[in-house]
């Protein structure tokens, strides 16, 4: 059994709410930036929103289209999988509903793509219903590179790893197709509040 | 004895803070008694592992500063403004208590004793912690390898082990080059400026001598030199890299 | 620009493989260039992995999890211990 450090208490809060903190989270004050890869820069006049896959034509739109959609600002929680959770972060984005509105589709699954190549899959019915953005600004101000800007998927029910960074668009599937991180045995849906981890939690 | 160290199997060990030095305003250098230390080699470095009361952890990695013959093992650390394990490091840890480490590890960013060609050193930073390891090795072993150093921090108040290695500057075998980039110490005429194409070739070895050369600091400061290093006509295949990345304390 | 190289991650690799890796060569899957381990770059996503130097390719990707780390090498076309 590993002894404590005397003194060390970490970046953490330790006065948070406990039901806002799911299984084996911890709150931390700081801001962690995690990867899988370098970090894209790519600028917003280059920069397309798209949906593909299953449906009737594909759709497409430039940042000045996709600005045009109309944001609202979202306070919430996020937990992710390395066990960090962060409450009540302020982000400003298009709801997927508005994004999804008038897109006529059978399929059930997405598949998320990103620049730098990073995917994640989600149910389509977890991106609707008031629980998903794209998001293109944190705290006021414009997205950092390095925290997924231009723009970020953000779907905070889901632990972290699905809120993509970087994010370029949705490829709609009859069938699912597991993202990046899901290939490599993380779980499949990710509930944090079922400490969905890893396949077979 | 080296290669049963070498072998051993790495498991987590407890040291015991003995001595805590301060460098600079930001950076202390930590002794620690291990007991069952095994020996490392210059450029190694340990992981050191902190536990809080409710059993939360935080790990990082240091480079060792103390020299193989040393007795102690010694890390310097540098407190990061937004760091999680630094500042406990710098600003909470005293002597008498215990640090969990794991280590020696790494065996490519090592020096023992490079047969045929001189050495060059390049740090950027706190990237000198593991040459102060190799330096004091040199000086043990009374290697005869010629060795050119280039160290460059912004201000006077960053640069550490500044005796030090103005006294190993004074043997024959070990040049040291300092250039402060963004402030300079008063009187000073030497180089006052990031590392470049002409400060490689002024400071550095010929490629004709073949020489051996690590670099560590910075990403961008590793990468910049990296490629100056080709650049001029050096062997990448002789080019040993190691980033601290100035984001250490991200998970 | 990678923030972190492979000796970042020494200590874990040694206890995965045994020994110490960061000076083993490692053949890119998806380009075939030779890097040592300890030059790859490391990138801390919800898991750890490894990119080649060269066509930032996944090289390695190592999971811990309760304690036992998973390694998968698909992106290695092959891996030398220099010995």
């Amino acid at each position: 059994m590993t002894s404590a450090s005397r003194g060390f208490l970490g970046r953490r809060r330790t006065d948070a709410d406990p039901s806002r903190i799911p299984p084996g989270q911890y709150v931390t004050t700081g801001f962690p930036v995690l990867s899988a890869g370098p970090t894209p820069h790519t600028p917003v006049d280059r920069w397309t929103f798209s949906l593909r896959g299953a449906v009737d034509e594909p759709v497409s739109w430039t940042w000045d289209e996709f600005r045009a959609l109309g944001s609202e600002d979202i306070t919430t929680d996020i937990h992710c999988v390395t066990k960090w959770s962060k409450l009540d972060t302020e982000r400003t984005g298009v709801s997927l509903d508005t994004v999804l509105a008038g897109v006529h589709t059978s399929a059930r699954h997405a598949l998320v793509f990103c620049d730098g190549g990073y995917t994640t899959n989600l149910p389509i019915a977890d991106l609707t219903g008031g629980k998903a953005w794209i998001v293109h600004s944190f705290a006021g101000a414009p997205l950092e590179a390095q925290h997924g800007g231009p723009a970020r998927l953000l779907v905070p029910h889901l632990y972290f790893w699905k809120s993509a960074k970087w994010v370029r668009g949705l490829e709609l599937r009859d069938e699912d197709e597991p993202g990046f991180w899901e290939r490599y045995g993380y779980h499949n849906y990710g509930d944090p509040w079922k400490e969905q981890r890893y396949s077979g939690d | 004895m080296e290669r049963a160290a070498l072998l051993r199997r790495l498991t987590w060990q407890t040291g015991t803070v003995v001595e805590i030095v301060t460098e600079t305003a930001h950076t202390r250098t930590i002794a620690l008694d291990v007991p069952d230390w095994g020996g490392h080699r210059g450029g190694q470095h340990i992981d050191v592992r902190l536990t809080a009361d409710d059993g939360y952890q935080a790990q990082r990695s240091y480079s060792i500063a103390s020299a193989p013959a040393d007795a102690r093992v010694e890390i310097t650390v540098e407190r990061l403004p937004d760091g999680e394990v630094s500042p406990y490091l710098v600003d909470e840890l005293r002597p008498g208590d215990e640090l969990e480490l794991r280590g020696p590890v790494g065996g490519y960013f090592v020096w023992q004793d490079s047969p045929g060609g001189p050495l060059l050193l390049i740090a950027g930073g706190s990237g000198i912690v593991p040459f102060r390891s190799m330096l004091r090795h040199h000086r043990s072993i009374h290697s005869t390898v010629p060795v050119r150093l280039l160290y460059s921090v912004r201000a006077p108040e960053d640069l550490v082990y500044r005796e030090e290695l103005m006294r190993m500057a004074t043997s024959d075998e070990i040049d040291v080059s300092l250039t402060f980039t963004r402030t300079q110490p008063p009187g000073w005429n030497g180089y006052a400026r990031r590392i470049d194409h002409r400060m490689l070739v002024e400071t550095g070895w010929s490629p004709s001598a073949d020489p051996l050369t690590y670099i560590c600091g910075p990403t961008a400061f590793v990468e910049t030199a990296a490629e100056l290093l080709v650049g001029i006509g050096q062997d990448p295949a002789r080019v040993r890299t190691e980033r601290f990345g100035g984001i250490g304390e991200n998970p | 620009m990678t923030a972190l190289d492979g000796n970042a991650i020494a200590g874990m690799l040694q206890t995965a493989f045994g020994r110490d890796m960061t000076a083993a060569l490692g053949t890119c899957a998806g380009c075939g260039a030779a890097s040592r381990l300890g030059q790859a770059g490391v990138y801390r996503g919800a898991a750890t992995v490894l990119r080649c130097p060269n066509c930032e390719s996944v090289l390695m990707v190592i999971i811990e999890n309760g304690g036992v780390l998973g390694i998968d090498i698909h992106g290695l076309a092959g891996l030398r211990d220099p010995g």
